[in-house]
């Protein structure tokens, strides 16, 4: 029998972790189409980070496999990108912008050697997609929390992947920075890369997505967001909050 | 000039100076790691951790030789980090608590044995209290080889490692992400810390060698923003307060050298917190506007603003 995963960029199933032994994802099943561009929403402590770091293996799963166009993760590692959350690293670090988007280029680059030519163009032109060629030589702590989550953008762009993982890439940025995310997210769509993105604003979901996930704990519902991004789904996700979070478009549609 | 030309001429003098010169561009070049991985006190725990194992390699071979006794040092060094990571990883005691423990159970326990050895009969041992404060006019031309040998070595791994070695240090989840075994990396690095803190051992001492592996890296980070020129620099850093450190306890009688050396990169990392350029306090409070100015093709619209504008549709990207 073929795997019928593989006919997915991107399919998880019977994913369940649990931290101390309390379940944080429990039994999540989840396919992402090639191409699509999904978001994932929940409420906090829904697993949503943790599900994408449980897709990279870097928290132990319980139960459950995920495979990336039919295969494990360390088999398929060179096509996927990930994007970890701004405030996960010391920005601090004595580096420059390029530096850090040419770290993009080390899985390819292997081991004693050094990145090259080739790879500082990669560099600058993933810098440019995210409209920040101009800061390359920058110092990391002098750039703007938005500017500072472009550069990690432009580091996954270095990859040049094709599946994209982004970790709340919009938490907390300006209204330049989150233009120029969307624009990206569109470029890659139109790619026909595959892009899943933690996200916490509902309002903008039927704007930037065309998937999307609803998440607690227990995978809610999954599909495009026509189809699944109704009020019903979302009451169940985040229970009687989400009357505050509603607003008439969306309840409406 | 005659005192000048003794350290080219003299004996004792060159091995001195050659010795606290490796010795300083090793410590240095790690402290800069560990600043950056914010582990700067592990040095002050391996290397009150490495004392008996100066000891009991001692006890083993019977001489005093360089090499057996700074293998013991080093295996003792590794131990105490394995129990460490042990200790945080299978209770909820945290990192800076397990290090308090293991610095002083070693120690104590290092202690204890040196004593007890000083107090035998016999001469072997004479000398072997000295890695309790350093004594750098003891060092012979096999110390500085042999320190050169594993200093060397050290080095060389961290220009191979390079580019892991930073990308572990800024984004160790990114680098677990692209395949880097991130956990085979740290026990390399933290090595290799040991191996700084052992190279230093003779001429230091167990109790200030911690010194050289938190001071030159918080200095030299004062000077740059590039990583390349902030290692070089801690390493430049850590040899001069070496060389200043042994040549004045060499020429003064009775003066240990791991204080004048502590005291020596004391004053570097002094002058760099107060007048390194951008970094430097002086800078800092001479300054009457931020110095991170916001670019000024920056909008600063709340996210919250724009999604409401948006919602009025009066907002258009």
């Amino acid at each position: 029998m073929a795997k019928k995963t593989y006919l997915y960029p991107i399919a998880v199933e019977d994913l369940t972790v649990a931290y101390h032994e309390e379940p944080v994802l429990w039994d999540v099943d989840v396919t992402v189409p090639a191409g699509a561009l999904m978001a994932i929403v929940g409420p906090n402590g829904a697993g949503k980070s943790t599900l994408i770091k449980a897709m990279l293996d870097l928290v132990p799963r319980s139960a459950g496999h995920v495979h990336f166009f039919g295969n494990s993760y360390a088999e398929e590692r060179q096509r996927v990108a990930y994007v970890p959350q701004r405030g996960s690293v010391d920005w601090d670090f004595p580096t420059n912008a390029l530096d850090v988007v040419m770290m993009g280029r080390y899985g390819r680059i292997g081991w004693l050697k050094r990145p090259g030519k080739a790879d500082r163009v990669v560099a600058l032109e993933a810098l440019d997609m995210v409209g920040m060629r101009d800061f390359a030589s920058r110092q990391i702590s002098q750039l703007s929390g938005g500017q500072q989550q472009r550069v990690f953008l432009a580091r996954a762009l270095a990859q040049d992947a094709d599946i994209y993982l982004m970790d709340e890439p919009f938490q907390g940025v300006d209204a330049t920075t989150e233009h120029a995310i969307v624009r990206v997210l569109k470029d890659l769509q139109a790619r026909g890369r595959t892009v899943v993105v933690v996200h916490h604003d509902l309002e903008t979901v039927p704007e930037y997505f065309d998937h999307v996930l609803l998440l607690n704990i227990k995978a809610i519902a999954n599909g495009r967001v026509e189809d699944v991004f109704t009020p019903e789904n979302l009451r169940a996700t985040y229970g009687g909050r989400i009357d505050l979070l509603l607003k008439p478009e969306v309840s409406h549609g | 000039m005659d005192n000048l030309l003794l350290i080219f001429t003299d004996y004792t003098i060159r091995n001195v100076l050659l010795g606290a010169i490796v010795l300083g561009l090793v410590s240095g070049t790690l402290s800069a790691f560990a600043v950056l991985r914010k582990a700067s006190l592990l040095g002050d725990t391996m290397s009150h951790a490495a004392l008996p194992g100066v000891v009991i390699a001692f006890l083993i071979t019977g001489v005093r030789a360089p090499l057996p006794l700074l293998i013991g040092a080093l295996i003792a060094g590794l131990l105490g980090t394995l129990f460490m990571s042990l200790i945080t990883s299978t209770t909820r005691i945290k990192q800076d608590s397990a290090q308090g423990v293991i610095l002083a159970v070693f120690f104590g326990f290092g202690m204890a044995l040196l004593s007890w050895v000083i107090r035998q009969p016999g001469s072997e041992h004479a000398g072997l209290d000295r890695f309790l404060f350093g004594q750098a006019a003891a060092t012979v031309e096999s110390d500085v080889i042999t320190m050169a040998g594993i200093g060397g070595i050290a080095l060389l791994l961290i220009v191979l490692f390079w580019k892991e070695f930073k990308l572990i240090t800024f984004d160790s989840q990114y680098a677990r992400a692209i395949g880097l075994p991130v956990g085979l990396l740290d026990v390399l690095v933290t090595t290799l810390i040991v191996v700084a803190v052992v190279v230093g051992l003779q001429m230091v001492g167990v109790v200030l060698m911690s010194a050289m592996i938190a001071a030159p890296g918080v200095a030299a980070r004062q000077w740059t923003n590039r990583l390349g020129v902030m290692v070089i620099l801690s390493a430049v850093f850590g040899a001069v307060a070496g060389a200043a450190g042994a040549l004045i306890s060499s020429s003064a009688a009775n003066v240990p050298t791991g204080p004048v050396i502590v005291l020596a990169i004391t004053v570097i990392v002094m002058v760099s917190l107060f007048f390194a350029p951008n970094r430097g306090i002086v800078w800092t409070l001479r300054r009457t506007k931020p110095v991170l100015a916001p670019t000024p093709a920056e909008p600063k619209l709340p996210y919250r603003a724009v999604s409401a504008a948006r919602r009025r549709g009066a907002y258009k990207p």
